[in-house]
């Protein structure tokens, strides 16, 4: 078994057969001629039947893949046209007597080379289409049939690997052949990547595989970017199991894409999703949330060296706000210290880090960087539909601090002329404080969202990562249950809405139980947004 | 000879396709169309010269026309790329 990584162009997994698509070189010959005219002309036809053979690559490109990504066929045409490539294949012809092959190959690769020299990726890659059609060319002149294709003869599906494929060639397998493509070079941001992510194909690119894999059995994983080879039953098993995962999903998907979330009596849940940045967001669409219920901004500072600025903040929170058009993101302001510790923010060590400096206790006793983020929160939120979530509150005072602080921030941003739209402003119940103030800190806020996580270790003072405990844990310990009763009962005697985004959230066995004691929202990863909808669905 | 700046906006700048817009656009009109950006020229009728320039997103080019239609070919020009780029 070999596991060979690659760039992932699309996701998804496949099991099968690996067929090498070997292209059979165009080797040119440099020959004299002495009938320049002949020359030429034998040249003008090829080129002519090039072009139609383009025409009718477009027309099926345009009704497999849609006519965006068609057009690069009616550019290759184009290229074909092009006035200086046809001079410089003429001239060449007419000044050093050479044959039309000979001729058409150095005009590919010098145009290529102007290409692949340039300091710009989108422009590099265009290299691949000038040789790709100077190919197409001598192929003609050199009477090779472009009628037949690679997977015509087979009967199974294959993997796809190749050094390299050229957009008229990806086009041009049958699709119900091809499980995967895996090629050697290429990049992410080539034709064949994005024609493969139209075709629903998993792809890789930049796959290191120096291997005659020619008729061997791998999987090809193109969510973690890796193809293995001669994998052993064990991982088939366990990518089978992937798979059987992921048609399950698809169903629930087809059946649920699209459904509100509303019990049989008519009551709707709003079911969000839980994100971790940017890259998250994808999902959160796949899946179907109506909305974000958690997007945890941590991200941002953990992979910085240093504070991140306002402006790389708003780009955030403003990405999200407009990917999710006009539907609820909560995000959740900076909850570091504890088990997240970053070095520039320089905590310094704690004998009890669970009760220690973290999270709004940094905000409150730091201003200067919870100010920077509420600034971009707040100017993200003209932007889209967001709401502000603080975490770890234990007093009244903690929210009355922060509220104080975010009316400074949109005086500020006023004054500048800075817009900002409504923001709702709620905070995340995890503390047994928390519950016991619910009352009051309910009239402070719009929303509350239960954190079961760390509720859960601080009502039964117990660490979960410890385990010795794990016979006194119990996720739906009685006493945990009935907090999120009473915040739930808090928050409708106040009128406002209460949620939970931790982890009990998506524990489907006890989603009946939370429509029961009322609540408003649950907010799950995005792989559980369908399953607990099935669940409310299925739910009186 | 008429001339116009203008600043593209296109993500991805003069790409393939607009490219390949452009040649068909400029091919269109008897007179010369050139583009300029910076030091580097192209004639607007050679696909792989406009290509070669890479104009990006957020560069300005100027825009040359000359010849007997320069009036129409200024105007055919110059709303082909307010529409497209």
């Amino acid at each position: 078994m070999i596991t060979v990584k690659g760039k992932a162009a699309f996701g998804g997994i496949v099991i099968g057969k690996v067929k090498e698509f070997s292209k059979e070189k165009n080797v040119v010959r440099r020959t004299k001629i002495t009938d320049v005219q002949a020359e030429y002309t034998r040249f003008e036809q090829a080129r002519e039947i090039a072009i139609e053979q383009l025409g009718k690559l477009y027309d099926k490109a345009v009704k497999e893949v849609g006519e965006a990504n068609a057009a690069i066929f009616e550019v290759h045409q184009m290229m074909l046209e092009d006035d200086d490539y046809l001079d410089s294949v003429k001239n060449m012809i007419e000044t050093q007597m050479v044959n039309a092959e000979f001729a058409v190959a150095t005009t590919g690769d010098n145009f290529a080379s102007i290409f692949s020299e340039m300091d710009d990726d989108y422009m590099k890659e265009r290299a691949a289409d000038v040789k790709d059609i100077s190919e197409r060319v001598i192929r003609v002149l050199s009477g090779v049939d472009e009628s037949k294709s690679l997977t015509e003869s087979e009967e199974e599906a294959f993997i796809i690997v190749a050094d390299d494929l050229a957009p008229s060639e990806t086009i041009q397998l049958d699709r119900s052949k091809v499980l995967a493509f895996v090629t050697r070079q290429g990049s992410t941001n080539s034709h064949t990547a994005i024609l493969a992510r139209t075709m629903n194909i998993p792809a890789l690119v930049c796959t290191k595989l120096d291997y005659d894999v020619d008729g061997r059995l791998a999987v090809v994983d193109g969510n973690s970017g890796k193809i293995i080879l001669d994998p052993d039953d064990e991982t088939i098993a366990s990518y089978e199991k992937l798979l059987k995962e992921e048609k399950e999903r698809k169903e629930l998907l087809l059946r649920l894409k699209g459904k509100k979330t509303v019990t049989k009596s008519g009551k709707e849940i709003k079911l969000y999703a839980n994100i971790g940045g940017v890259k998250d967001v994808g999902s959160v669409l796949q899946n179907d949330a109506a909305g974000i219920g958690l997007f945890r901004s941590e991200f941002l500072y953990l992979q910085s060296d240093t504070y991140p600025t306002e402006d790389e903040q708003f780009a955030a929170y403003k990405t999200v706000a407009e990917m999710m058009a006009g539907k609820k993101v909560i995000i959740r302001t900076l909850d570091i210290g504890a088990d997240k510790q970053i070095d520039y923010f320089d905590l310094g060590k704690e004998e009890n880090p669970a009760l220690g400096y973290r999270a709004v206790r940094i905000c409150l006793d730091r201003p200067d960087v919870f100010k920077t983020q509420l600034r971009a929160l707040y100017r993200a939120s003209a932007y889209g539909n967001i709401a502000i979530m603080i975490p770890m509150i234990i007093s009244l005072w903690e929210v009355q601090k922060a509220k104080e602080l975010a009316e400074i921030v949109k005086t500020e941003l006023k004054k500048e002329g800075l817009p900002y739209g409504e923001v709702e402003f709620g905070i995340m119940i995890e503390t047994p404080a928390a519950v016991m103030m619910a009352d009051e800190l309910a009239k402070e806020v719009d929303f509350f969202s239960i954190g079961t996580n760390d509720l859960t270790q601080y009502t039964l003072a117990i660490d979960r990562q410890n385990a010795k405990l794990d016979m006194f844990y119990d996720s739906h310990h009685p006493a945990v249950l009935r907090m999120i009763q009473m915040v739930i009962d808090s928050a409708h005697r106040n009128g406002i809405w209460a949620g939970i985004c931790g982890e009990l959230g998506a524990d489907t066995t006890l989603t009946e139980t939370f429509i029961k004691m009322g609540i408003d929202e649950l907010s799950v990863s995005p792989a559980m947004v369908l399953p607990v909808r099935d669940k409310v669905l299925g739910t009186e | 000879m008429k001339t116009f700046q203008y600043e593209v906006k296109d993500e991805l700048g003069i790409h393939a396709r607009p490219a390949g817009m452009l040649v068909k656009v400029a091919k269109g009109f008897a007179s010369k169309v050139m583009i300029e950006k910076g030091e580097k020229k192209a004639d607007a009728s050679r696909l792989m010269a406009v290509m070669s320039l890479a104009v990006k997103r957020g560069e300005t080019v100027t825009v040359t026309v000359e010849g007997e239609d320069e009036d129409t070919a200024f105007e055919g020009i110059k709303a082909f790329f307010e529409e497209n780029l």
